[in-house]
């Protein structure tokens, strides 16, 4: 088990490290810092001294490893557009966007798993056609027309929540700003979560319950029948725990994306975040702003995505105990 | 009494092809699914009006000197504010709401199609080296596939074409901004295909008919396209049919987020985003009628997905 | 003296947008307490579906479309599903052929077997767990205290269904189906589980439906055997004398394709020309006559009904008493 870790813990570092190297291309070779940094009338020489300052004179190695160097420390420079330093923007930006997935990804996680379970055990239902058919809606519509359609109906139809905004926020643990605690702040939270987790919480109800008709055909399964066990303990105890340990890695991917998927939620709420920030970056072609982004979402998925890995070892029995060979 | 007798063997008459496809067993599924019929005529309409809109739109929306300013934010024709001119209203240019949609929605497929293709024009290929050869390269183009993966499609569109952007211009961008397009989508789904294809030839490689053909001395390259590539290309089309609807689904957020198509050739995504600001004001048809059509054409295409997989599936045969 | 298993007239059906096939058609036999019957066929012949039908886990749509099925005297076939869930594994067990994917591999064999034990019987879970390593420790697994803490890919083949053995046979059920048991199993394996099979069986006082393609297996293990062909019927008697003497020409070409030491060197192996017919292909009469060199008009036109013989029931017009003494004394034998 312990070397299975640290393989994937290499693999891990590898692809960071590559992304590292995408940002670095990035950050160095499009567009020019000196003209986004400098204003229009600084002459030649201080141009001159700022390429020095910047270190943009030396080869393109030395650039590359303080690229990564500075990356590990959060240092991303200065963003072209506010002049700031891009880790004191990410730093503000952070908690919106991580406290909007996390609390997406709980949603996806605690509504689509019971639904995909139950189309999966009885797929004739009623019941189960409408969860169907609602999945099917929540994988064509698109993130952005369902959140205008929410914003539309609870917004300005209901006027119950609030359409845009992270509403009254408060600074906990010195630099978390969250909206937790606050009434306007959970009202905020509602429609943007929804809106985010949607298309993974129908992903997720697809894959369980494909994953649960595959289970319920097995041959153990037919033999725990065969040996009378009740139907709570062949569905729950046996087809219920196969079917979740592949879903395991499965949900895990698709939750390690949902920081990059805020993108698109953020805009349509007007969320303060990670997202919104990276589109404006595009859009003016802010170089730093994007690289810090990319390297961001590279390690938060990489992350997740080993958890879930040490997981999945940690539960399939196959992986982590060596079988005798036949 | 006893006569040993053989009985007649008289083979069936062989029937036409197309027979056989009315008999066989997938178009039985599909017949007998109305929602699945439903779904492919609608498909059929509505990619036969998007190719047909240059002659069946009322207006031509993308020409600005037709475009009347005074005509602009006109409700639908059966509102009474509305005239019959422009059946759908107008948006804050003047342009047709309808003309809008069957000119967007040519954009929506033509984009969505071909990133589709060079998805595949890059994945499948990348997926059958891989497969096939193992070792190293298969090592690095997994590697490759790894690091995509990490970044969902709408990031990955939107570094390329933030990348473009910058290499380019703004105003050079304006004019590429169709191959950017395709190229950012194409690139981000290409990983789903090398790795089914991958995983099929995998399976397939270790069958004897290929051990076979690779005794008898075939190329490698013979037997990967004309032995194993029929036998992936099942799984392939299914992605295909769902990536189509997730591929113009990408198109039209980018096109929302304001990094898509140029705001003088609307697609579907530009005119929600437009109407999204009109929303609150009432104007609710900016937004209403392109978000139905997109749900509409997507849902579509998802469901014919869906029964494709079900009838491909070896499994539920 | 009631026996354990009563199959009558059993008719399986399985509907298709064709019209329905009939998977087993008319098929009648008896499973005295304590006895092996064999029932042997060509792959697709029905065997299996027979065994699903008896315990009740046909895989839809396929579904019981007459007959009768009694246990001890009782009908089960119309038993709700609640009722029959009660009867399997208490009153009847099966065997699967495969050990690999008959056992849930994230859970360890004690807990499996201990879940089982629990079902059937109110103990307290460590006189279960007494009970679990009694019975591993009956199908010769050592160390079975150790054991019992293992998952199943820690197992070997004939290990594996050791276990499985001692699972269906843990809450002492009066028939226990044994579905193909050796089928996956190394040769060297095979002869060891059908004897415990056999063993384990006999001193519970259970009756074994022994399903297999091998009639090698049968004429070793079975008391009886029954023959299937095309879901049907065709012969049934005691194992010595169908094996000696088969009344059923596709018995005896059973028989005769099994090579032997004593065969001429060089000699072809007997086979049977032909295949069995696909379920939506049987032939009118008799479903064997297109491959059978004695068949005669009678054969195309009717489907014969099971004849008496010396010790047994055949499906052949070639048995019918009336044909019998009709034709000169030759008649019968193969």
């Amino acid at each position: 088990m312990l070397a299975f870790a640290l393989r994937r813990l290499i693999q891990a570092v590898g692809v960071i490290v590559v992304v590292a190297l995408i940002s670095f291309t990035l950050f160095r070779f499009v567009g020019d810092p000196i003209n986004q940094l400098a204003g229009q009338d600084t002459t030649p020489a201080q141009r001159a001294e700022l390429r020095r300052d910047l270190g943009l004179d030396d080869p393109v190695v030395v650039q590359g490893a303080r690229f990564v160097v500075n990356a590990a420390h959060f240092n991303f420079g200065i963003s072209y557009q506010f002049k700031r330093p891009v880790a004191d923007i990410i730093a503000e930006r952070l908690p919106a966007t991580l406290e909007l997935s996390i609390l997406s990804a709980i949603f996806a996680l605690v509504v689509g798993v019971p639904m995909g379970v139950y189309t999966g055990l009885y797929p004739s239902s009623w019941l189960s056609r409408v969860f169907l058919a609602t999945s099917l809606l929540g994988v064509s519509l698109p993130t952005f027309l369902i959140g205008i359609l929410l914003i539309f109906v609870f917004s300005v139809d209901l006027g119950w929540l609030p359409s845009f905004g992270r509403g009254d926020v408060v600074t906990v643990w010195g630099a978390w700003t969250t909206g937790l605690l606050t009434a306007s702040g959970l009202k905020s939270l509602i429609l943007p979560t929804i809106t985010l987790g949607l298309f993974q919480m129908t992903l997720i109800m697809r894959i369980v319950r494909g994953e649960m008709l595959e289970v319920l055909r097995a041959d153990y399964i037919k033999f725990a029948r065969a040996r009378g066990l009740s139907r709570r303990a062949v569905n729950f105890g046996h087809a219920l725990k196969s079917t979740l340990v592949p879903v395991i890695t499965i949900t895990g991917l698709q939750l390690g994306s949902i920081f990059a998927f805020s993108i698109i939620t953020e805009t349509v709420f007007q969320w303060p975040g990670m997202g919104l920030l990276f589109l404006q970056a595009v859009q003016q072609v802010d170089i730093p702003i994007m690289a810090a982004y990319l390297m961001l979402v590279a390690v938060i998925f990489t992350v997740v995505n080993f958890i879930v890995d040490i997981l999945y070892v940690a539960v399939d029995p196959r992986i982590r105990i060596r079988g005798v060979e036949a | 009494m006893s006569e040993i007798v053989a009985p007649a063997n008289i083979p069936p008459a062989p029937r036409s092809a197309f027979r056989r496809f009315l008999d066989s067993d997938m178009f039985y599924s599909f017949i007998g699914s109305p929602v699945t019929v439903v779904a492919a005529v609608i498909t059929v309409v509505l990619v036969a009006a998007a190719l047909a809109a240059p002659l069946i739109a009322p207006h031509n929306p993308f020409d600005p000197a037709s475009l009347s300013i005074t005509d602009s934010l006109l409700p639908p024709a059966w509102s009474h504010d509305g005239t019959s001119t422009y059946l759908l209203g107008t948006d804050d240019q003047g342009r047709d709401v309808l003309s809008t949609i069957l000119y967007g929605m040519r954009i929506s497929l033509s984009v969505g199609f071909a990133s589709v293709l060079l998805a595949i024009a890059i994945g499948v290929p990348l997926g059958l080296i891989a497969g096939y050869s193992r070792g190293p390269i298969d090592a690095l183009i997994m590697r490759v596939a790894d690091v995509q993966l990490t970044f969902p499609a709408i990031l990955t569109a939107l570094l390329i074409d933030g990348v473009a952007r910058g290499i380019a211009g703004p105003q050079a961008y304006n004019d590429v901004v169709f191959p950017v397009l395709v190229l950012s989508i194409g690139l981000s789904f290409w990983v789903q295909y090398a790795r089914t294809v991958r995983g099929s030839v995998l399976v397939e490689a270790n069958k004897e008919y290929v051990l076979a053909a690779r005794l008898i001395g075939l190329r490698p390259a013979a037997i990967l396209f004309r032995h194993i590539l029929p036998n992936v290309l099942g799984p392939v089309l299914i992605i295909a049919t769902i990536n189509l609807a997730l591929a113009v689904i990408t198109e039209a957020t980018l096109s929302f987020l304001g990094v898509g198509v140029p705001p003088t050739q609307p697609s579907l995504g530009t005119l929600i985003r437009i109407g999204n600001d009109y929303l609150f004001s009432g104007e609710w048809w900016i937004t209403a009628f392109p978000g139905i059509t997109l749900a509409v054409l997507v849902l579509a295409v998802n469901l014919l997905g869906d029964w494709l997989r079900d009838a491909l599936n070896p499994k539920l045969r | 003296m009631t026996p354990t298993l009563s199959v009558r007239n059993l008719r399986v059906e399985i509907p298709t947008r064709h019209g329905a096939l009939t998977a087993i058609d008319d098929l009648s036999f008896d499973i005295a307490p304590g006895e092996v019957l064999g029932v042997v066929g060509e792959s697709g012949a029905g065997k299996s579906i027979t065994g699903a039908a008896i315990i009740g886990l046909l895989e839809p749509p396929g579904r019981v479309a007459g007959g009768e099925i009694r246990l001890n005297g009782e009908r089960i076939d119309n038993l709700p599903p609640a009722q029959l869930r009660k009867l399997r594994g208490k009153h009847i067990g099966m065997i699967f052929q495969d050990p690999l994917t008959s056992l849930d591999p994230l859970y360890r064999i004690g807990d499996q077997l201990i879940e089982t034990i629990l079902t059937h019987e109110r103990i307290s879970p460590a006189a279960a767990r007494d009970k679990a390593e009694r019975l591993l420790v009956e199908v010769g697994i050592p160390a079975a205290g150790q054991r019992l803490d293992s998952y199943p890919h820690q197992f070997s083949g004939g290990m594996r269904q050791r276990v499985v053995i001692a699972l269906a046979l843990a809450a002492d059920p009066a028939l226990v189906i044994a579905d193909e048991p050796t089928t996956a199993l190394d040769v060297s394996v095979q002869a060891q589980i059908i004897a415990l099979i056999k063993r384990l069986c006999r001193d519970r006082g259970a009756s074994v439906m022994l399903i297999t393609h091998d009639m090698g297996v049968i004429a070793e293990t079975a008391d009886r055997v029954c023959v299937l062909y095309a879901g049907r019927l065709a012969e049934i008697g005691g194992v010595r004398d169908v094996v000696k003497r088969p009344q059923h020409p596709y018995t005896a070409g059973l028989m005769a394709a099994i090579p032997s030491l004593g065969d001429a060197l060089g000699a072809r192996l007997a086979q049977i020309p032909g295949s069995m017919p696909r379920l939506g292909a049987i032939p009118d009469g008799c479903a064997f006559h297109p491959r059978c060199s004695f068949a005669f008009d009678r054969c195309i036109a009717e489907r014969p009904p099971l004849y008496a013989t010396a010790c047994g029931e055949t499906a052949c017009f070639l048995r019918d008493p009336q044909r019998v003494a009709a034709v000169a004394p030759s008649g019968g034998a193969a």
